[in-house]
């Protein structure tokens, strides 16, 4: 037998060449790719061929008419559903096979479009589960009250009064997560999120139902965060003042499929976007 | 011969337990509880037609309808009473309150009717005979074993036209998906549930009547182990899916007679739960359910 | 910062630490009254019942409270761990003459064995969700019933013997004793259970669960109930967490049935079938979910309950009923719930004025409220 292997005849596939970073961030790898990535439901295709990139410290939106697949792209990445086609690389490495829980260890944070808290737990206790992967004590410390118990506890309630102050949420922490105002539940969710330590936090419609003040407050607090913990975000809005005024690649979607990629300019500017969210001009 | 003779009672104690399923199945798919009471009314129902009969001479046939006009009444009594408060309650509450309308009905048959088994008349005869013999008496069929199996498909058969053909059964399917719509379009649910439990209690009327002719004792906690049964066959058919809750029954009986007869009679139940335990792990909605997704 | 993380811990331990003096009272005041002849002797003979039903509800809490899930065959653990019990303190009869020792050993053997099939249940099982769960429970325990009801168990100077379906099938040698004789059950138990054994496993019991709600893996167990989607997406494994839940609870029952086995000379399997299952069930719905001390109260009334009701004996399962309906509607119909908190609060406000008025004219009487 020769040495040397013989390659099957090759599948040829396009290499994705549309994806965009910024920059700054182009000395690195991007910390997420998605190459041809799609999913059927029975038959239907609600997201296909989805190719992007982003960087390190990019904050990008994903922005698109109701039902063009956003969400689905979310849960596409956080394995909520396994993709039908496609591939994910997440800092480089392939999420094939991994469950939600494997994904997020691997550095993805989400937060919901319709709110997941844990309503029946304190606020402090909502972020402490996000750090639960970053305490290490066993169930018999647990049980038995040793040292590491009251030590890594200490630390994790420390840390996550520091992830509340992000927010000014300190003086809320005793209250029951379900019990807190709209904005504050969102708020929340984005630091349990945060709390387990992501490379890429995903935020769905982080802005709905807020007013416009509350609503600038938090596209400052999205830029406060990606500079204090130099992470990469992803973001799907509705609020386009949001999404023009923070995020700097934007990729819109129609019917599951990319129709415009790039910056806040050229999307404002592509003929392709104002007809998926206007519709066609007539003819005159 | 005793193979065939073992199908046959198989078939006609499934039948049995796919009728208690079909009414388990329907309340399960349109109020979601676990009717832990339905095996009681089971109990009920055989109680009445046995006094009709036995104790007031009146005729089979009368005695079957009082039993399916009672057990309808008892049913939406049940859900009026117990159920209907519990609406937006947790579906532990639901279960409980349930197991309480059960034990009640236990109870209340246990003072009522005495603790003192009753033996259950054949009365499905025709002239002396209660069945029929073939292969020179090698083989014997009862008429009830007939009556049972007939009875249970023409029931399937009905539920199923039913449910695809008329308005109240359309609206029956309506709330099973989402009560909430239903309500939107018109479809006044409270009278829907009600309906549902009518029928459910219906079915269990008939088949506790046709369970005791087969098998001819009657005691206040006669239904609640064929009660967990059909449940069991139920979950095994696919809760919610009538065709399912007819496949599960059946399985079921076949399942428990043939291991009564080629393995023990102590672990035919262990191994009907066993089978029951393996399906589910296989197939985690039943043989014909269908996946439900949770939307994120 | 200090300050209030001292005031936390003395929240959190607060109700913990009040659930052990409620125990500890309860205890010294059974002993008190017992030293004074004080005790029926039908209320005596249900003191380590009424334990090994606490342990239960408890242990069952944890599952059905704290993981959320609903289990109907919690009986079957506890019928492990009994029938394990029972043999091991047989067996050790010889090797160890302490009773208390025997003991506390057949309840280490319970709790592993019940712990063991919670394992191997759970594992595959613990997939399934909601009312299907709960069904495959009720099936593992029908089959521990009647696995148990054809099992038979001996003991000679060669080891421990087992044989299923007939007894005829176990052979013992000439000094050898059956202990488990299938339908039978076991027979010519050494009672070996005490009051003040059961206290002890209820503290136990107790210490491992609340300290295990109270740590990393129990908020990981809570966050799962309260939103599985969002636990998986903080990284948090379902599997794991709930089996540990479940394993856990399986293993205390495990213990409480040693406890309520070796408290009796002869047991039969069939004890331990689905209603005793949903007994337990109601003692944690009762006392409500996730709430450990209701479960210690709700165990201990409703147990005493049916002996306090032995006159009435025909219609004291009526009336159970009967009472458990009204008290589901009550707390979970919200017109009910209303009503009862407006008679509350007539009641509540006839006793402040009642107190008052007796304010006024006898002196203290207004320390009250």
């Amino acid at each position: 037998m020769s040495k040397q292997q013989a390659y099957p005849k090759p599948k040829l596939v396009p290499v994705p060449s549309t994806n965009i970073i910024p920059e700054r961030d182009a000395d690195k790898s991007p910390i997420l790719e998605c190459r041809h990535l799609g999913i059927d439901f029975g038959g239907l295709s609600a997201v296909a061929d989805f190719n992007m990139a982003i960087g390190r410290t990019e904050i990008a939106g994903l922005i698109g008419p109701n039902g063009a697949g956003k969400t689905t792209v979310f849960n596409l990445l956080t394995k909520v559903y396994q993709p039908t086609r496609g591939t994910i690389l997440l800092d480089g490495r392939d999420t094939h096979s991994m469950t939600t829980a494997q994904v997020n260890r691997a550095g993805i944070a989400r937060t919901f479009q319709n709110i997941r808290l844990f309503d029946n737990l304190s606020v402090v206790d909502n972020v402490k589960v996000g750090l639960h992967n970053q305490m290490r004590y066993g169930m018999a410390s647990g049980i038995l009250r040793l040292p590491g118990y009251w030590k890594e506890e200490r630390v994790a309630k420390e840390r996550a009064m520091e992830l509340l102050s992000i927010f000014d949420m300190q003086d809320l922490s005793k209250h029951q997560a379900g019990s807190l105002p709209y904005g504050a539940q969102r708020r929340l969710e984005i630091v349990r999120a945060l709390a387990t330590n992501p490379s890429l936090l995903l935020l769905d419609e982080p802005a709905a139902g807020m007013n416009p003040s509350e609503t600038a407050e938090l596209m400052n607090n999205i830029r406060k965060i990606r500079d204090t913990f130099q992470i990469a975000i992803m973001l799907i809005e509705h609020d386009m003042n949001l999404v023009m005024g923070v995020c700097e690649g934007i990729c819109v979607l129609n019917f599951g499929r990319i129709i415009a990629k790039g910056t806040p300019e050229e999307i404002q500017a592509n003929p392709a976007v104002v007809e998926a969210y206007l519709g066609k001009k007539k003819e005159a | 011969m005793s193979f065939l003779s073992n199908v046959i009672s198989g078939i006609s104690l499934g039948s049995i337990y796919a009728i208690i399923a079909l009414g388990y199945t329907m309340v399960y798919g349109i109020a979601k509880m676990l009717n832990f009471a339905h095996g009681d009314v089971i109990m009920v129902g055989a109680y009445v037609c046995f006094f009709a009969v036995s104790a007031y001479n009146l005729p089979p046939v009368i005695g079957v309808l009082l039993a399916v006009a009672l057990c309808t009444a008892l049913g939406m009594l049940i859900e009026r009473m117990a159920y209907k408060p519990l609406r937006q309650a947790p579906s532990l509450a639901v279960l409980i309150t349930a197991i309480g309308v059960s034990y009640f009905l236990q109870n209340a048959a246990l003072l009522w009717w005495g603790s003192d088994p009753k033996k259950f008349p054949a009365f499905i005869v025709v002239g002396e005979q209660n069945g029929v013999s073939l292969f020179g008496g090698q083989l014997r069929i009862t008429y009830v074993a007939i009556v049972t199996v007939v009875a249970c498909v023409a029931i399937m058969a009905g539920l199923i036209a039913f449910t695809g053909k008329t308005k109240m059964g359309k609206a029956m399917r309506a709330c099973s998906e989402d009560k909430g719509a239903a309500q939107l379009m018109g479809i006044n649910v409270n009278a829907t549930i009600s309906m549902t439990f009518a029928i459910g209690s219906a079915l269990a009327a008939i088949a506790g009547v046709l369970m005791c002719s087969a098998y001819d004792t009657l005691l206040p906690t006669t239904g609640s182990m064929p009660g967990i049964k059909a449940f069991t066959a139920a979950v095994f058919g696919g809760i919610g899916s009538i065709p399912g809750a007819f496949l599960g029954g059946l399985l079921l009986g076949v399942i428990q007679i043939f291991t009564q007869a080629y393995l023990s009679q102590e672990l035919a139940d262990a191994i009907v739960f066993a089978v029951l335990i393996v399906v589910l792990l296989v197939k985690p909605t039943g043989l014909l359910g269908k996946q439900i997704q949770e939307k994120v | 910062m200090k300050t209030e993380k001292k005031r936390r811990l003395r929240r959190n331990t607060r109700r913990s630490l009040i659930n052990y003096a409620i125990v500890i009272a309860a205890y010294a005041i059974v002993q008190a009254l017992n030293a004074g002849g004080n005790i029926k002797s039908s209320l005596q003979g249900q003191l380590v019942p009424i334990c090994a039903y606490i342990v239960m509800a408890v242990s069952l809490n944890l599952v059905v409270g704290v993981s959320g899930e609903l289990s109907l065959g919690h009986a079957g653990f506890m019928s492990i761990g009994a029938f394990t019990g029972i043999v091991a303190a047989t067996a050790l009869q010889a090797a160890i003459p302490a009773g208390w020792v025997r003991l506390m050993l057949a309840m280490v053997a319970g709790a592993l064995f019940a712990g063991l099939f919670g394992l191997l249940v759970g594992v595959p099982v613990l997939r399934l969700r909601g009312d299907y769960l709960a069904i495959v429970t009720l099936a593992f325990g029908e089959i521990v019933k009647n696995i148990m009801n054809i099992l038979y168990v001996g003991i000679d100077e060669k080891g421990v013997h087992i044989a299923a379906l007939e007894g005829s099938r176990l052979v013992l040698s000439e000094g050898g004793v059956p202990i488990i004789k299938g339908p039978m059950g076991a027979v010519g138990i050494a009672k070996l259970s005490t009051f003040t054994a059961g206290f002890l496993l209820v503290l136990v019991t107790l210490f491992v669960v609340q300290n295990l709600v109270d740590s990393r893996a129990g908020r990981a167990i809570l966050a799962l109930r309260d939103n599985r989607i969002a636990a998986e997406s903080v990284g948090l494994s379902v599997t794991k967490y709930k089996l540990m839940a479940f394993v856990t609870s399986a293993a205390l029952a495990g213990a409480a049935g040693v406890l309520y086995g070796l408290n009796y000379t002869g047991l039969a399997a069939k004890k331990f079938d689905f209603n005793t299952s949903i007994l337990v069930l109601v003692f944690v719905v009762l006392g409500g979910m996730g709430n450990i001390r209701g479960s210690i109260i709700a165990a201990a009334l409703l147990t005493i309950l049916p002996e306090a009701l032995r006159e009435f004996a025909d219609f004291r399962m009526l009336a159970y009923a009967i009472v458990l309906i009204i008290v589901m509607l009550a707390t979970n119909n919200p017109t009910m719930q209303q009503f009862f908190a407006a008679v509350m609060e007539k009641v509540r406000g006839t006793f402040r004025e009642l107190f008052q008025k007796s304010g006024e004219t006898v002196k203290g009487g207004g320390d009250h409220e």
